[in-house]
């Protein structure tokens, strides 16, 4: 399937779901759809460098955060600055973080890699907390309007976006977040399947082999690592909407960083369909356990999964798919 | 910035670095010399204190006694970990992506199980020398002592001198010993083990059991310097890697060299710009210590 299908099937699934959400219209079901497709971006995000390159991101919740506090900073200096652009804001100052990361460490091997993303994270939040004008540790509140501003687009059309498609701004908020998860899904799938996409491969398999042929590895890595941290960034950029109040505790919180790694490696590392698996599945799950025991048990849920899933299943439940249904060896 | 204040924050920062020698010798044995990147060894050192904190509050049994007697269960508990790391990654060759999560799930699942456990609240552990500094502790000899010695807090002292043994038998158990020296011979070579008629895995095993064993201490020394909750390995994790890579890995001198380093350049940072800045330090040294120095002051090159 091209690309371009793939994104228009895509769009299409997305809209159905949409769709049956709005019938019911509970805000509760666009709070917790926001969530979970918030951790497909992120897990697409993940795997594009530590399942397509296999080198392991520990700091995905600073990718996240800075996404999220540079919507903040844009917040308190314009406050009318439009969702997509915040998106696009955030996408690129992480991009840009992603790319300094890599290229003060990726010319080492994979476990300083992994380290140094640890250590970036704290840095960040380090520098975060003592930034005021985002509110340090106290926080920021950053107030959500209550109807989307669609007066750009004249008085009909606007009046249609507010009254049909999307009545309050958390199910606006929804669906630039179904828009972003599209386009990483779509983007990681156009990688797998481009000359990239075989360069990140040779890197897992063996680095040296592949620069000893030819392979531009610390170019490639490069690539990754930007286009990485930039739908992290992106998934971090309507946070302070959606949550209204931001503290870096919150923002930096550990599950962030968990659940990237997790839902990629229950799902499966090896395609794009992995972390789509598995951010629905533990997302939903967490989401259930949130609701009806507490949130520390969905994400201790979370990290018992991820241990045995790792030592019985490296291949995730897309591996485990594969070996039962299609008699493939994994 | 005045001279006292100086000399001050250098002696409380080299007392820190000894203590963080304890933390991060476990990590210098795993991750230095077995090549094993145990990220979860701050979670077991937390696990270290809440043990101290439980004997210390149901039997009023000293930290560091609490720390020497769960010595044996730690060092059942490293063996055991590694037994699974062994079997589900070292075994397949699938040890890079694959056993990070793995310790990384571990770190989370054991955070989260003791916020589930004992809440979030800061624990911590009493015994008499606890809030006193050394002259007072020594009573009528102290006095004699200058006021900069007389000064120095036992909460800081005892760690860094409990610390510094625990370190220098650790040294001498590996210079001394066969098993220590087959430690370091399994970083080397670990065919030429083989034909020396030791079995890699269970050197392997022995000397990963004797990491996470110093983690029970080092937890015991952490809860006597300072009040833990459960994410306060977090704050670790960045601090011993650094301090393992800064010195260069696999050697544990240079492990001495890092930990005193990073103390004092942590300590002067936090007396002259507040200690809200004190835990990018480490970081920063670290991502530092990576982009241009990555083989460490005393590592090989």
């Amino acid at each position: 399937m091209r690309s371009r299908i793939f994104f228009v099937v895509m769009i299409l699934i997305a809209a159905a779901i949409y769709a049956i959400a709005r019938t019911y219209n509970n805000e509760y079901y666009f709070f917790a759809i926001y969530t979970v497709l918030q951790y497909v971006v992120l897990a697409t995000a993940w795997n594009i460098l530590g399942g397509y390159t296999g080198y392991v991101n520990f700091g995905s919740a600073a990718f996240f955060a800075v996404g999220a506090y540079s919507s903040v900073v844009l917040h308190k200096l314009w406050p009318d600055v439009p969702v997509p652009l915040l998106i696009v804001v955030g996408g690129a100052v992480s991009g840009l973080i992603g790319f300094g990361m890599g290229y003060l460490t990726l010319r080492l091997r994979g476990a300083f890699f992994a380290i140094a993303t640890l250590a970036m994270a704290v840095v960040l939040q380090t520098l975060i907390t003592n930034w005021s004008f985002v509110g340090g540790s106290r926080g920021a509140y950053v107030i959500r309007p209550q109807k989307v501003d669609a007066s750009l687009f004249g008085d009909t059309i606007a009046n249609f976006i507010t009254t049909v498609i999307a009545t309050s701004y958390l199910q606006y908020l929804c669906l630039v977040m179904f828009v972003l998860a599209v386009a990483a899904l779509t983007t990681a799938r156009a990688i797998e399947r481009s000359a990239l996409g075989y360069g990140f491969a040779t890197i897992r398999d063996d680095e040296l082999a592949a620069e000893a042929s030819g392979v531009p590895t610390l170019k490639l890595k490069l690539i990754a690592t930007t286009l990485s941290g930039a739908f992290m960034g992106m998934a971090g950029a309507p946070f302070p909407y959606y949550i209204s109040f931001i503290q870096p505790s919150s923002a930096f919180g550990l599950e962030y960083a968990v659940n990237s790694i997790a839902m990629p490696m229950i799902g499966g590392t090896s395609s794009w369909i992995g972390p789509l698996v598995g951010a629905v599945l533990l997302g939903s799950l967490q989401q259930w356990a949130t609701v009806n025991i507490s949130s520390a048990v969905g994400v201790l849920l979370v990290g018992v999964l991820l241990v045995v899933f790792v030592v019985v299943a490296p291949n995730g439940l897309v591996g485990l798919f594969k070996q039962t249904f299609m008699g493939k060896k994994a | 910035m005045s001279f006292d204040l100086l000399v001050s924050a250098l002696i409380a920062g080299l007392l820190l670095g000894g203590f963080y020698a304890a933390v991060t010798v476990g990590i210098s044995i795993s991750f230095g010399i077995l090549d094993i990147v145990n990220i979860a060894h701050p979670g077991f050192i937390i696990l270290g204190s809440y043990f101290a904190y439980l004997l210390n509050s149901k039997f009023g049994i000293d930290p560091i006694l609490a720390g020497i007697i769960a010595l044996p269960a730690f060092y059942a508990l490293g063996a055991a970990v590694y037994q699974v790391y062994y079997v589900s990654f070292e075994r397949r060759g699938k040890e890079a992506l694959a056993g990070l999560a793995f310790f990384f799930g571990l770190l989370f699942i054991s955070e989260v199980l003791l916020v589930l456990g004992v809440g979030v609240d800061y624990r911590y552990v009493q015994a008499g020398y606890i809030d006193q500094n050394l002259g007072k502790f020594l009573g009528a000899a102290g006095s004699a002592l200058p006021k900069l010695i007389a000064e120095l807090p036992m909460r800081m002292l005892v760690p860094c001198v409990g610390s510094l043994l625990m370190f220098g038998a650790l040294l001498a158990f590996i210079k001394r010993t066969f098993i220590g020296r087959a430690i370091m011979a399994v970083a080397q070579d670990q065919l030429a083990l083989q034909l020396m008629a030791a079995d890699p895995i269970r050197i392997k095993r022995i000397a990963f059991a004797i990491s996470i064993a110093t983690a029970a201490l080092a937890g015991a020394f952490l809860i006597i310097i300072q009040p833990v909750e459960p994410s306060v390995g977090r704050e670790y994790i960045g601090r011993v890697f650094a301090i393992c890579v800064l010195g260069g890995l696999g050697s544990l001198p240079g492990t001495i060299i890092g930990a005193m380093l990073l103390g004092v350049v942590e300590s002067i940072t936090s007396t002259f710009y507040g200690p809200s800045w004190a835990p990018a330090v480490a970081f920063g040294l670290l991502l530092l210590t990576l982009a241009f120095r990555p083989s460490g002051i005393l590592g090989r090159q």
